[in-house]
C-alpha cells in the first residue's frame, strides 16, 4: 500500500498532467492540419485562384466547424489510448503464437474496434470536407429502373471513403501492435519539446504519407474482392439502390480514377498524420526528464526524492525517469552530485550514495542473473531446453531478493569476494524472509550484523587496499577512515532502509517452492509438447523467433544503461568531488557486478542471433530502438569500466577482488579489452 | 598580442627541428640526433610511389566492365540507386530513342528544372557547386588535402597508439605494444576526411568518408594484420555526404558527424545506430567540428561566415557570425573554458572565453597576430605568415601549434607550423615558441598532439613527403591550472630536475 502510495502522487501530479498537456496541444493543432488538409484536397493546377478561394470559403463554413469539433473528440481518444497503453519496456512475443495471442487479446480488440470506428469518423469529416461527390452516403438516382424519380441510390464513393477510414483505424492499430507503437523510447540528447517536436514532424509527415499509400493499396485490394459484401449490406438496411448506371467501385476500371485514389490518400495521410502527431507530442512530453530532488528540503519531500524512487518497481515510468536524471545529473551537475556523495546531518551516514549505488547495482545484478540463466537454458544450438521458462522464472525471483552481488546458485567458476555491502545486504534480506520478524527488523539488525561487520572489519584491516599498496600519506589517511566510516555507514544505512524492501522480498517464499499440482502440470505439459512438436503448424506457430530472446532479454535494458552510466559517472566524480571517501566503500562490488555482467554479456553474445543487427525498419512510427538495446547496454558496460580504469589507474591494484577479476581488469587497464 | 615579429628566425634548409628543451627548440641536421624515450612513437615514412591514389571513382570504372546492352529498365534502376533522381533523368534523357518521346522530353525539362533550382541554390551557397572531392580537400583540416599522402591522422586518447589513413584510402594501426600493425579497407572508405578513436574503449575507430561514416571495431589483441570489413560499422544518413568532420564526445557515448552538404549536424548513437539530426538551416552546412575536453560545448562551423557553439546538456546554440570568411579551424582549452579560432581571409587567431555566467562572452578578442613578416636569413628572405590552416592545442594547455598556409607557387613563402606557448593566468596570453622545421623541401600537412604525453606535449607532423614525425615538447607545468591527476607521473617526470624549469622569460 505504500508504494502504491507512491505511484500514485508519481501518476497523479506528473504523467497526467504531461499526457494533458499533450493532448491539448494536439487538440490545438488540429484546425492547423485541418486547414492543410483543406488546401491539399481541394488542389487544382489549371485554376489557382479559385483553388485558393474556394479553400477559403471551406475553411470558414460551418460544416468545417463541426468537423474540427469531431475531430478534437477523436483526438481526446486517441490520446487517451496513448496514455492508457503507453510501455517503457516493451513486450516482445518470442512465437508466433503469442503474437497471434497479442492479436486477439480483448484488449487488444477492444483497441482495434475503437480505432476503425474512430478512422471511420475521420474519414466522414474528410469526406465532408472534400464534398462532391463524397459528400452524402445516398443520391437520387440518375436513371433507375421503374424510373421513379423519388429513389434513392447508394453513393459509393462516400461508402468507400469511410470503409477506406475504418481500414486505415484497424491497420494503425494493428501495425501499432506489431511494431510497439506504444513503446516510449528515451532520447539519447536531451532537446527541448519544441525543437525535438519540429526535429521529428519531417519524418512524421513522410511515415503518414508512406504509411498511407501501403494501407491504401491494401485496402483497395481488399475492396476490389470482398468490395460487394458491405455494399450490399449497406443497401439493404438503408432500402437503397444500386446505381446501375455507374461502374462499380470494386472494379477495375472503377479503382483505376486517379482523383479517387489521390482523395483517398491524402484523407488517409491527414487521418494518420493527426494520430501520429498525437502519439509524438505524448512521446516527447512523457519521455521528458523530470529532475528528482536528491536532498529533501522539507519533510514533505521526502518521499519525492531519488534515494526513496530509485527502489520503487512500479511505476516503470517513474523509475525509469529517477535513471535518467541520475545519469544526467552525474554527468552535468557538480552541485547535485555533491548531494549524493554529502552525509545525513544528524548522525554524518550516506544515506544517499547507499540507496543510490545499491538500487544501481541491484539492476545490474538482475540483468546477470536473467544473462546466466539464459545462457544455462539455451543449449549451444540455440533452442531452449525442456524446463527453461520455469527456471528462469525462479532465478529472477531470487535474484530480485537477494540483492546486489549474490550470485550463488549460477555456476559460475570464479569465488567472489564478499565486501562489507554484500554480506551486510544479504544477512538482512536473507532474515527478513521470515515474515515473523518483519516487525522487529530495527532491534533484531544491530546484534546480528554487528558481529559479522566487526569481523570483516578485523579481517579487511591488515590487508586493506589502501594500506600498503599507495605511499601518498594523504590516501592512506582517506583510506583508514574509509573503512571505519564504512560499517556503520552500512549497517546504519541499510537499516534505515530496510523497511522499504519488505512488500518486494514477501512473495518469493510463496514462489519459491512449485506445489505438487504445478510439478504434475509440468510433467502434463512436456507430454504435450514433445507430441506437438512433430506438427509442422505447430513448430511453425511455436518456434523461437530467432532474435526475440535475445531482445526481451534486453528489453528493460535503458535502466541498465542509465545505471552503469550513472555509476560510472559518480565514480568517476568521486575521484576529486567526494569529500568523505563514501563511495570508496562501495567501490569493490561496483567493480565486482560490473565485471560479470561483463563476462555474462560477452557469453551471450556468443550464442546464435545475438549479435546479428536486426533490419531497419525505414519508416515507421513504432520506435524500434529497443530492437539495438544490447548493443548499447555492451558499449555502455565496456566504456563504463574503462572511465572508472581510467580514473582511478594503478590505485585498483589496491581493490580486493578475485584473481579472475583482476586479470579481467588489467586488460582493461591496458586498454586491450 | 604576440605577432610573428617576436619569434626567433626560422632554421635553414637542411636543419630539423628536434624538440624543446630547457625553454628552446632545439635543432640538428637529422631527425635520429635526440635523446631516446622509454618508448618512441615510430617516425613512419609513406613514400608516395609506394600508394597508388584510388583515382577513379566506381561509377566511371562501371563504364569499362558492365556491358552496355542492359535494358533501359535496369540502367534506370543503376542509376537511382547510384545518383538518385537527377541520375535517372539523366539516363532517361541520354536514352532518348529507346523511350516514347513524351517521357524523353518531360524528363529533359524536369532535368534543367533541377539544374536551374540547383544553381539557384549554388549561388546562395557556392560551396555545393564543388565536386565532393573537392568539397572535402576544401573544407579539410589537411593542407593540400587532394594531394597528400597522409590524409588523416589520429592518436589514440589513451595508449600510444595512433591511425594514419592513406593517399590509396587504407587505413594503418601502429601500436607501440604490438608488432602487428593492421590495415583496414572497405569498400565504402574512400577519401577519408577524418579519423578519430573512440575515447573510453579500446578499438573503435570512426572515420569520416566519402558516403558514409565507418566505425571499425580493431581489436587490439588480434593478430590479425587484414581486418574483415565485417568488423566496420557502417552509419549512413541520406543527404549526408561527403562527411568532413567527426567528434566523439569524450565521454564516448556519442559520435556527432558533419557535412558541408547537409544543414543538419548528426548526433550518432552509435551502439544503436541510430542517430538525432540537429537542423540549424543557416550557413548552408557544417564544415567543422570540435568538442570540447570537458564535454560541455561543441564547436560547429559552417561554410559561409558563421559558426556555431553548442552547449550539450539541451544542445541549444549559439550563433557566432564573423566579419570576414569561414571560421578555418578551432580548438578549446583542456577545461573547456577557452576557444581559440581561427577565420579564412583575417591573419589572426580570436579568442573566445565562455563562463557559467548567463549570457556568456560577447565577443571574441583577438589574441594573436599571424600576418606576413620577412626574415633575414643567409639563404633569402623568408616570408612566414598568412591564413591559418589548423590549430591544436595540447592537452594540458601549455602549447599551441598553427598550421599556417603560405603560398606554396611561390619560392620562400612557405607553409610552416608555428607554436606558441600559452598562459592563462593573470590574463590569458599567447608567448612565442618557434618555428617547427622539417627536412628540407617538405612542408607540413597536418599535425596533431599526442594526448597524454608525460614530460609536456609531443606534437606529431605529417609532412608532405609522407613523413611523420614527433617533436616533443619538454616542459613542467607552469603553476596549478592543470593539476596533475596521477601522482606517479609527477615522480616520474622528476627525472628531469636536472633540466632548467620552464620559466617565463621568453618575450
Amino acid at each position: 500500500m505504500l508504494s502504491f502510495k507512491h505511484n500514485s502522487w508519481f501518476i497523479r501530479k506528473v504523467v497526467c498532467w504531461r499526457a494533458v498537456a499533450s493532448i491539448a496541444w494536439s487538440v490545438l493543432l488540429t484546425p492547423i492540419t485541418t486547414a492543410l488538409f483543406v488546401f491539399l484536397s481541394r488542389f487544382n493546377l489549371l485554376h489557382p485562384i479559385q483553388w485558393i478561394s474556394d479553400s477559403l470559403a471551406l475553411l470558414t463554413a460551418s460544416s468545417t466547424i463541426f468537423s474540427l469539433v469531431l475531430l478534437s473528440g477523436v483526438v481526446l481518444v486517441i490520446g487517451f489510448f496513448n496514455l492508457e497503453s503507453y510501455t517503457v519496456v516493451p513486450c516482445i512475443p518470442c512465437t508466433r503464437i503469442a503474437l497471434l495471442g497479442k492479436v486477439l487479446h480483448p484488449r487488444q480488440c477492444m483497441h482495434s474496434l475503437v480505432h476503425s470506428s474512430v478512422g471511420m469518423l475521420v474519414s466522414w469529416c474528410a469526406a465532408i470536407t472534400i464534398g462532391g461527390r463524397y459528400r452524402t452516403l445516398s443520391s437520387p438516382c440518375i436513371q433507375t429502373e421503374s424510373g421513379d424519380p423519388s429513389q434513392m441510390c447508394l453513393n459509393e464513393y462516400h461508402l468507400l471513403m469511410l470503409l477506406s477510414g475504418a481500414f486505415m483505424g484497424y491497420s494503425h492499430s494493428l501495425l501499432g501492435l506489431v511494431h510497439n507503437m506504444n513503446y516510449v523510447s528515451f532520447p539519447v540528447i536531451q532537446q527541448y519539446k519544441y525543437l525535438w517536436f519540429k526535429g521529428s514532424l519531417p519524418l512524421v509527415v513522410k511515415c503518414s504519407a508512406v504509411q498511407s499509400m501501403y494501407a491504401l493499396r491494401n485496402y483497395l485490394v481488399l475492396y476490389f474482392f470482398f468490395g460487394h459484401a458491405p455494399k450490399t449490406w449497406i443497401c439493404r438496411t438503408l432500402n437503397l439502390q444500386e446505381d446501375s448506371s455507374l461502374h462499380g467501385l470494386d472494379t477495375l476500371a472503377g479503382l483505376l480514377d486517379l482523383s479517387l485514389l489521390y482523395h483517398l490518400w491524402i484523407s488517409g495521410t491527414f487521418l494518420l498524420f493527426t494520430w501520429f502527431i498525437t502519439v509524438l507530442l505524448f512521446r516527447v512530453y512523457v519521455s521528458e526528464m523530470y529532475s528528482f530532488p536528491v536532498q529533501p528540503s522539507f519533510a514533505e519531500e521526502a518521499e519525492e526524492c531519488l534515494s526513496k524512487i530509485l527502489p520503487c518497481k512500479e511505476p516503470a515510468i517513474m523509475k525509469f525517469l529517477a535513471l535518467q536524471d541520475l545519469c544526467l545529473l552525474s554527468q552535468h551537475s557538480a552541485t547535485r552530485r555533491l548531494e549524493v556523495f554529502s552525509l545525513s546531518q544528524p548522525g554524518g551516514h550516506p544515506h544517499n550514495w547507499n540507496a543510490i549505488s545499491k538500487e544501481c547495482l541491484s539492476l545490474l545484478a538482475e540483468l546477470t542473473q536473467k544473462l546466466v540463466a539464459h545462457h544455462d537454458a539455451v543449449a549451444s544450438n540455440g533452442r531452449a531446453k525442456s524446463q527453461s521458462n520455469s527456471g528462469s522464472e525462479t532465478k529472477s525471483w531470487s535474484s530480485v531478493s537477494s540483492g546486489a552481488v549474490d550470485l550463488p546458485k549460477t555456476p559460475h567458476p570464479s569465488i567472489y569476494l564478499k565486501t562489507p555491502g554484500s554480506v551486510f545486504q544479504r544477512s538482512s534480506i536473507g532474515k527478513l524472509q521470515s515474515p515473523l520478524t518483519i516487525p522487529f527488523t530495527p532491534d533484531l539488525d544491530s546484534p546480528f550484523s554487528s558481529p559479522s561487520i566487526r569481523r570483516l572489519t578485523a579481517l579487511q584491516e591488515p590487508n586493506s587496499p589502501w594500506f600498503n599498496a599507495v605511499q601518498s600519506p594523504h590516501v592512506m589517511r582517506r583510506g583508514a577512515k574509509l573503512w571505519s566510516a564504512s560499517t556503520d555507514s552500512q549497517s546504519n544505512g541499510s537499516t534505515a532502509a530496510s523497511p522499504a524492501p519488505v512488500p518486494a522480498a514477501s512473495p518469493p517464499p510463496a514462489s519459491q517452492k512449485p506445489s505438487f499440482l504445478a510439478q504434475w502440470l509440468q510433467n502434463r505439459k512436456e507430454q504435450v509438447k514433445s507430441f506437438m512438436a512433430k506438427r509442422v503448424l505447430v513448430m511453425y506457430l511455436f518456434n523461437k523467433l530467432p532474435e526475440a530472446t535475445s531482445q526481451s532479454l534486453f528489453a528493460d535494458s535503458q535502466a541498465h544503461i542509465w545505471a552503469l552510466e550513472g555509476l560510472s559517472h559518480l565514480v568517476a566524480a568521486s575521484y576529486s568531488e567526494d569529500r568523505f571517501g563514501v563511495v570508496q566503500t562501495t567501490l569493490p562490488s561496483i567493480l565486482n557486478t560490473m565485471l560479470v555482467l561483463q563476462e555474462a554479456v560477452d557469453r551471450h553474445f556468443k550464442l546464435p542471433h545475438a549479435s546479428s543487427k536486426p533490419l531497419r525498419s525505414t519508416c515507421s512510427m513504432g520506435d524500434s530502438s529497443y530492437k539495438t538495446l544490447r548493443f548499447s547496454v555492451r558499449a555502455a558496460l565496456k566504456t563504463s569500466i574503462y572511465r572508472i580504469t581510467k580514473t582511478f589507474g594503478e590505485h585498483l591494484n589496491a581493490v580486493q577482488m578475485s584473481a579472475d577479476h583482476r586479470k579481467r581488469l588489467q586488460q582493461f587497464l591496458e586498454y586491450k579489452e | 598580442m604576440c605577432s610573428l615579429a617576436l619569434f626567433p628566425p626560422p632554421l635553414v634548409d637542411g636543419e630539423v627541428t628536434l624538440y624543446e628543451s630547457n625553454n628552446e627548440l632545439v635543432s640538428g641536421s637529422s631527425s635520429n640526433s635526440y635523446p631516446k624515450q622509454e618508448w618512441d612513437p615510430p617516425g613512419l615514412h609513406f613514400p608516395r610511389e609506394s600508394l597508388k591514389p584510388h583515382s577513379r571513382p566506381e561509377s566511371s570504372s562501371k563504364t569499362a566492365f558492365l556491358d552496355h546492352r542492359d535494358t533501359l529498365w535496369m540502367r534506370s534502376a543503376g542509376a537511382w540507386r547510384d545518383a538518385g533522381l537527377a541520375g535517372l533523368l539523366d539516363e532517361i534523357t541520354n536514352s532518348a530513342e529507346e523511350v516514347p518521346k513524351w517521357l524523353g522530353v518531360s524528363s529533359g525539362c524536369v532535368l534543367a528544372l533541377l539544374r536551374w533550382i540547383s544553381s539557384f541554390h549554388g549561388s546562395l551557397f557556392p560551396h555545393l557547386t564543388l565536386s565532393s572531392e573537392n568539397m572535402v580537400a576544401e573544407f579539410s583540416q589537411v593542407l593540400d588535402w587532394s594531394d597528400c599522402t597522409v590524409r588523416a591522422f589520429a592518436w589514440h586518447p589513451h595508449t600510444d597508439k595512433f591511425a594514419v589513413a592513406l593517399l590509396d584510402d587504407s587505413i594503418r594501426i601502429q601500436n607501440s605494444k604490438s608488432a602487428t600493425a593492421p590495415t583496414l579497407k572497405h569498400r565504402l572508405q574512400r577519401s577519408v576526411a577524418a579519423l578519430q578513436w573512440k575515447p573510453l574503449c579500446a578499438s573503435a575507430l570512426a572515420v569520416a568518408c566519402h558516403t558514409c561514416l565507418l566505425v571499425w571495431h580493431v581489436d587490439p589483441t588480434s593478430l590479425s594484420t587484414r581486418p574483415s570489413s565485417g568488423c566496420a560499422q557502417v552509419l549512413s544518413h541520406p543527404g549526408h555526404s561527403p562527411v568532413t568532420s567527426i567528434a566523439w564526445a569524450p565521454s564516448g557515448s556519442l559520435l556527432v558527424s558533419a557535412s558541408p552538404v547537409d544543414t543538419a549536424m548528426l548526433v550518432w548513437d552509435v551502439a544503436a545506430e541510430s542517430c538525432v539530426p540537429l537542423q540549424r538551416v543557416g550557413g548552408g552546412g557544417v564544415t567543422f567540428l570540435s568538442w570540447a575536453p570537458d564535454g560541455s560545448r561543441v564547436l560547429a562551423a559552417t561554410p559561409s561566415a558563421l559558426f556555431r557553439v553548442w552547449e550539450t546538456s539541451m544542445w541549444t546554440c549559439e550563433r557566432w557570425p564573423c566579419l570576414k570568411g569561414r571560421c578555418q579551424s578551432g580548438c578549446w582549452s583542456p577545461d573547456g573554458s577557452r576557444l581559440l579560432f581561427s577565420v579564412q581571409e583575417e591573419m589572426v587567431i580570436y579568442a573566445l572565453t565562455f563562463t557559467d555566467s548567463p549570457g556568456g562572452p560577447k565577443a571574441a578578442a583577438i589574441v594573436a597576430d599571424l600576418s606576413e613578416t620577412t626574415f633575414n636569413s643567409l639563404d633569402g628572405d623568408i616570408t612566414i605568415g598568412g591564413e591559418v590552416q589548423s590549430l591544436a592545442w595540447d592537452p594540458r594547455g601549455e602549447r599551441l601549434a598553427v598550421l599556417l598556409k603560405g603560398h606554396t607557387k611561390t619560392e620562400g613563402r612557405p607553409a610552416v607550423i608555428a607554436v606558441f606557448k600559452t598562459r592563462s593566468s593573470p590574463v590569458f596570453e599567447l608567448l612565442p615558441c618557434g618555428f617547427v622545421h622539417g627536412e628540407a623541401g617538405a612542408e607540413p600537412r597536418l599535425m596533431q598532439f599526442h594526448p597524454h604525453f608525460q614530460h609536456g606535449a609531443l606534437l606529431t607532423v605529417c609532412w608532405s613527403n609522407g613523413k611523420i614525425t614527433h617533436v616533443p615538447f619538454y616542459f613542467v607545468s607552469a603553476g596549478a591550472a592543470q593539476p596533475n591527476p596521477l601522482p606517479h607521473l609527477t615522480g616520474q617526470s622528476a627525472d628531469y630536475s636536472s633540466h632548467q624549469l620552464y620559466t617565463e622569460q621568453c618575450s
